[in-house]
């Protein structure tokens, strides 16, 4: 019998229209994205800032409308959802903020975020709701006595393992964590993937970690996806990826990586140049602008997803190097 | 320095609260609480403590300047300028309160509709206000007023139909800002339909802009009112109000010979449209998230 992913994104792109009489182009934040994630695995999305990381994780969750493509969530087409349907597959689909501060409203106390889910979908009656929300904090290993306080009397750990309880709340089965540690002290940011990793194991949760930062990802996910400009670059096992990136830019970022046995990472390499404006990305590879390996073909057509070993795949047309 | 889950949480004020400590240490809103208290329970409770009524006729007192009995005095007919003031203040308030109440309600509406009802709604309901706004105010009031009518109901429509357009763009604003907060998403990503998000997440966020609008609408409607009794389109007599006792004042005679007749009401008019002022501009510092730096 062969399983089906429990995620499935299937040629997604997100085109952001300028706002109506103002002038500006459409940017491509997202282009032709297919990847899937198995029942309980965790798929890392990496990528520098505007890459379209949260794009992604918003589209998927229909928080933002994706301009084509189809999602498919445990058997059900996301897309084409709408209304009650809709409403009731968001139980099953939850999101963590990156911003610990902008995703908490200042206004209602820790209690009234952790049921407003549970009220929204009309589960439960009040004390079980209450219970619920109790049991998400101590699953995110806050004290019961939060549950009467505002966000403001938290720091920013604290207020990201609100976020967390508030996504758990709903007993979901996937989770798009978007950058969920990098606005948080160094100090406190392997205690919150630590805690996330133990909830996803003990939970069973399906994840789409994103992250800008390889090193972070490495530790928690099952497979790692590249993304550059809208655009997959790699794909591979996490293992695979580290020990032997295949693509020049995900090597390039790797590179970028201190790490103490630096004999097994590539000779540091620094990206030169900008990242393209997404509203006017570089024909065929948009990596060419950047890539030190980039040939004239390279700007033909767009490279291909291609396997280059089993379940490591790339876009790249240059099979003479790496 | 850790972050342990179980590090005690410390105590600190919320926004609500700061904004109600620098309310209450602003002292042109103090002022204009004192004031303004003292008249708002005068105006309430008159009945119970004045001996004459505002359409009671004391023959024996016509155009009787103040004396221990008539402590205002009294007019032409014999009526008890006190009560009168005081009956015409209840009358005032209550036009002024309600009318921005249903203006309040307007504009919220219209802000959040504009908002939430995607682009051609909000497109066609800001060329609307757009158009509200540009209306001379003077002419559309007096236009509306004489298809109205006079009396309470009326001029209690006429002036809650002009104020609500400034109201709702600044909701509005306020609210497509309010739409792209993570919060909001996140309340989104439960399933949130619009009512939910309008009075769960819109509302309460919007409660600054709703107070400050409506205690300085509160003194506009005021002034409002009296203008058009002034003129004899708003509230009619013998009903009682600050404007239309102000309307005596255009006969020459009552002008320079029974001052009190239209002092006293002058008086209290601009004493609370003043006090209600420094309420309001207070309440606006109190909010301001730039004044909490001082
Ligand atoms: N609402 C929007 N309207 C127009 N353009 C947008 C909008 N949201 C995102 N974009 C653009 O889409 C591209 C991808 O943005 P996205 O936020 O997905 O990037 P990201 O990888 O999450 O970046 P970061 O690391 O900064 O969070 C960017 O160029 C961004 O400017
Ligand atoms: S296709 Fe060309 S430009 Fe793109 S990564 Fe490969 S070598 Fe570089
Ligand atoms: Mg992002």
């Amino acid at each position: 019998m062969t399983q089906q992913p429990y995620l499935s994104v299937r040629n997604l792109s997100k085109h952001f229209k300028p706002a109506a009489f103002s002038r500006g182009a459409v940017v491509k934040a997202l282009q032709d994205i297919s990847f899937d994630i198995p029942r309980g695995q965790v798929v890392g999305l990496v990528g520098e800032s505007g890459s379209g990381k949260t794009t992604i994780g918003r589209s998927v969750l229909r928080l933002i409308e994706p301009t084509s493509g189809q999602v498919m969530l445990d058997g059900v087409d996301v897309t084409t959802l709408s209304g009650a349907q809709l409403r009731h597959q968001r139980r099953k689909m939850q999101y963590i903020f990156q911003d610990p501060f902008a995703s908490l409203s200042p206004r209602m106390t820790i209690g009234q975020v952790l049921t407003e889910g549970l009220d929204i979908q009309g589960i439960g009656t009040r004390a079980e709701r209450r219970a619920r929300a109790e049991k998400a904090l101590m699953a995110v290993e806050l004290p019961v006595d939060a549950f009467d306080r505002y966000a403001h009397e938290f720091s920013g750990g604290q207020r990201q393992r609100i976020g967390i309880a508030r996504a758990l709340t709903l007993e979901p089965d996937f989770i798009v964590a978007d950058e969920p540690v990098s606005a948080l002290d160094v100090s406190i940011q392997a205690q919150v993937i630590n805690l996330l990793r133990d909830l996803q194991t003990r939970l069973g949760l399906t994840m789409l970690f994103i992250s800008h930062d390889l090193a972070v990802v490495e530790y928690i996910c099952d497979t790692v996806i590249v993304l550059y400009l809208g655009r997959i670059m790699e794909m591979a096992p996490a293992a695979d990826l580290y020990a032997r990136p295949s693509h020049p830019y995900t090597r390039a970022l790797l590179s970028a990586i201190p790490s103490p046995d630096s004999a097994t990472r590539p000779q540091r390499q620094i990206l030169t140049g900008d990242i393209p404006s997404p509203a006017n990305p570089p024909s065929g590879c948009v990596f060419r602008t950047r890539c030190p390996f980039a040939i004239e073909a390279c700007a033909g057509d767009v490279p291909a997803l291609r396997e280059v070993a089993p379940g490591h795949l790339r876009a790249c047309i240059r099979d003479d190097i790496l | 320095m850790t972050d342990a889950a179980t590090a005690p949480i410390e105590r600190t004020k919320g926004p609500t609260r700061r904004s109600i400590e620098r309310f209450f240490g602003n002292r042109a809103a103090m002022v204009g609480l004192a004031i303004f208290l003292p008249i708002l329970v005068a105006i309430i409770t008159y009945d119970w403590w004045w001996g004459s009524g505002p359409n009671e006729i004391d023959l024996r007192a016509l155009n009787k300047g103040p004396s221990p009995e008539h402590w205002l005095g009294s007019d032409g007919v014999g009526r008890d300028v006190m009560a009168r003031l005081l009956q015409g203040g209840r009358v005032s308030l209550i036009v002024a309160v309600v009318s921005v109440a249903i203006s309040t309600v307007i504009g919220f509406l219209v802000g959040s509709f504009a908002s939430f009802g995607g682009r051609v709604v909000d497109a066609s309901l800001m060329r609307l206000v757009d158009l509200a706004m540009t209306l001379p105010p003077v002419i559309f009031l007096l236009v509306l007023a004489s298809i109205a009518g006079t009396g309470i109901t009326p001029t209690i429509l006429v002036i809650s139909l002009l104020s609500w357009p400034t109201l709702s763009r600044m909701v509005r604003a306020r609210l497509l800002e309010l739409r792209e907060r993570d919060f909001v998403v996140a309340a989104r990503g439960m399933g949130a339909g619009v009512p939910h998000l309008l009075f769960k997440h819109g509302l309460p966020n919007c409660i600054d802009i709703l107070v400050v609008y409506a205690t300085l609408q509160v003194a506009n409607a005021i002034l409002l009112e009296a203008g058009l009794s002034f003129l004899g389109l708003g509230i009619a007599p013998p009903e009682a109000s600050w404007g239309n006792m102000l309307n005596l004042a255009r006969s020459t005679v009552v002008l320079e010979q029974y001052p009190w007749q239209w002092m006293f009401p002058g008086a209290a008019l601009v004493l609370t449209v003043l006090a209600i002022n420094f309420i309001g501009d207070g309440l606006r510092d109190a909010f301001d998230p730039r004044s909490a730096l001082n």
